[in-house]
């Protein structure tokens, strides 16, 4: 599975020129800030809005403007799942799901069709069924989408920020049931968000778009060490993404020893199995450098490693760090003025002092199939 | 006591033609209240102005000039030929034509206004569901507009069986062909028979006050069951 997208024109003032290609199954995220084109590029792959331009999907031409191609988009095996969720309300939660369903040509490439019982079960809507769909909560009204979008026999699905119409509780009812979909799912899903957590709890690969173009693309873990996004990304998430193997667990203090790249490391208690490879994320202004080991202190996280990359912002306090601590990168926020009293310079050995680290997920894509 | 037949053959006739211009009006009505919601052409404003032109021009206008179309000399003339017959004026089918101009903004609107007030989301989800457009006009448009087409028939059937200045303008006063309530009316009221035109005036009153209020009921009822 290989998608290739070009899309190139203007809405109102608006300029938009991103290309791009996405492969394999996994979420591949459309990130930046709301208003930069992502929702666009997202409706042109789905034929909802027709900008100039050429993709293929699966070897398939969806659209070539050069050759006069452009598939409507009944015709295209998409599942869409807008931010609201819009359903039908002239249907029941069944008749919601059934409604694709019902219209999809059936066969896929990528072997066995969903039915309904895979999606009700996947997406715990089992009591949801013969409700009508006013009497649902937020989070209970996506999950039917959702599940509409996977019965329409999709080869591709695209996801417009789902998560964002919804409060922090719905959100978090609805995040697990994306994890279990992007790790059982054959097909590829492009995910469109502005929320940095979202994407680096889901996505494997990301593309970052800035004012209609892509400013970067790449692994989230690549992307995320970029210390030249900011404007895209934003400042306050800035971080970075490591993989880590559990060790053992401390039940008596509710910590998880872990192994980053040979150094020890301490994370609040996850339920990941001794062995087990999980993601971690770290931000960028959690982390604090000293050049020295320090002792009296209650960071429990110091991790070695050398300056790779300093980002000095110009009329600001601030410069952000790049340390290699052999075989992956933190970022670091420090003030400038530390960077000048501590001699820092790429090359020289540091110690990070990590506050705080969050858990992303148990595995890395692939890592458990 | 008035003659019972004689009251009852009018309202048979009025219900008949409302019935019938009420059934041609959703047919002919809905594609054109779909083409003034849907299409971004500059001429719907144009087109929605003649449909909504009965409301304003004067019943004998639109009646002098149907009665022309109509006529031996209009193209109702011809229409009327190919059946053996020479004018539509003054025919039953006369009336169920002129009828249908009369009550047409009244059918049109409000089913323009339901497709409209659906917004574009609803067809956007169903092309990504894969239901063509006119698949979608039957499983979406509809069935969401359909508080728009109940309004529309009650308005078209209405406002039909209390149309008076056209039908006396193209249809005359021909007994059990053109001759309906509201001429009926005017008939007995001119003739003095006082009694006969309370029976019909008031039975009329009641009808229009049960109309618009069950329309009104049915409203709230439909607004109540949410979006």
């Amino acid at each position: 599975m290989q998608i290739d997208a070009h899309f190139a024109g203007t809405l109102g003032a608006f300029a938009l020129d991103v290309s791009f290609s996405a492969s394999a199954r996994g979420i591949t995220a459309l990130f930046g800030q709301s208003g930069c084109g992502k929702t666009t590029i997202l409706r042109c792959m789905a034929g909802l809005t027709r900008l100039s331009g050429r993709l293929t999907v699966d070897g398939e031409t969806w659209q070539d403007d050069a050759g006069g191609i452009f598939r409507k988009p009944h015709r295209r095996p998409v599942g869409y799942v807008f931010q609201e969720a819009s359903l039908f309300p002239h249907l029941s939660v069944r008749g919601n799901l059934l409604y694709g369903a019902r219209r999809a040509e059936s066969g896929n490439a990528q072997g066995r069709d969903l039915d309904l019982d895979d999606v009700v079960d996947l997406l715990g809507i089992a009591p949801l069924m013969d409700r009508s769909t006013t009497a649902l909560s937020g989070g209970e009204r996506q999950r039917v989408a959702i599940g509409r979008a996977l019965l329409s026999r999709p080869r591709l699905l695209l996801m417009d920020e789902p998560l964002a119409a919804l409060d922090r509780f719905a959100k978090d009812e609805i995040l697990p049931y994306l994890e279990v979909l992007q790790s059982s799912l054959a097909m590829p899903i492009v995910y469109v968000s502005h929320d940095i957590t979202e994407v680096s709890r889901l996505a494997e690969h990301m593309i970052v778009v800035d004012r209609g173009r892509k400013a970067a693309e790449g692994t989230v873990e690549q992307v995320l060490e970029r210390l030249d996004l900011h404007p895209a990304t934003g400042r306050f998430e800035a971080g970075v993404i490591v993989s880590a193997r559990v060790k053992s667990h401390d039940t008596t203090f509710q910590l998880t020893h872990a192994d980053l790249y040979g150094q020890k490391i301490e994370i609040p208690l996850v339920d990941a199995e001794p062995g087990q490879e999980i993601r971690l994320r770290v931000r960028a202004r959690d982390v604090s450098l000293a050049t020295t080991r320090p002792s009296g202190i209650s960071v429990r996280n110091v991790i070695a490693g050398h300056v790779a990359e300093i980002n000095e912002e110009t009329n600001t306090a601030y410069a952000e760090t790049l340390i290699d601590i052999g075989g992956a990168r933190l970022r670091a926020r420090v003030t400038r003025a530390s960077v000048s009293d501590l001699g820092l310079a790429p090359g020289k050995a540091v110690f990070a002092l990590v506050k705080s680290i969050t858990f992303d997920r148990r595995a890395f894509m692939g890592e458990q199939r | 006591m008035p003659e019972l037949s004689e009251l009852w053959s009018p309202i048979r006739l009025t219900i008949e033609l409302a019935t019938i211009t009420t059934i041609v009006l959703l047919v002919v009505g809905t594609p054109i209240a779909w083409w003034l919601a849907r299409s971004t052409s500059r001429l719907t404003e144009v087109i929605a102005t003649i449909v909504a032109l009965p409301l304003v021009l004067p019943p004998t206008v639109l009646g002098f000039y149907l009665l022309i179309a109509l006529g031996p000399n209009g193209p109702g003339g011809a229409i009327a030929e190919l059946f053996g017959g020479r004018s539509l004026a003054f025919t039953f089918e006369g009336l169920v034509i002129g009828s249908v101009f009369y009550s047409m903004p009244f059918v049109v609107q409000p089913i323009r206004d339901a497709f409209e007030s659906i917004g574009e989301r609803p067809f956007e989800v169903a092309a990504t569901l894969r239901a063509s457009p006119w698949d979608t006009f039957w499983s979406v448009a509809v069935p969401l507009a359909r508080p728009g087409f109940m309004t529309g028939a009650v308005l078209g059937f209405a406002h039909t069986v209390g149309e008076f200045g056209v039908i006396l303008m193209i249809g005359g006063n021909i007994p059990g062909e053109t001759k309906v309530l509201s001429v009926t009316i005017y008939d007995y009221v001119e003739t003095l028979r006082w009694t006969e035109a309370h029976i019909l005036a008031g039975g009329m009153l009641v009808f229009s006050f049960f109309v618009i209020l069950s329309m009104r009921l049915l409203e709230r009822r439909i607004g109540r069951r949410g979006k």
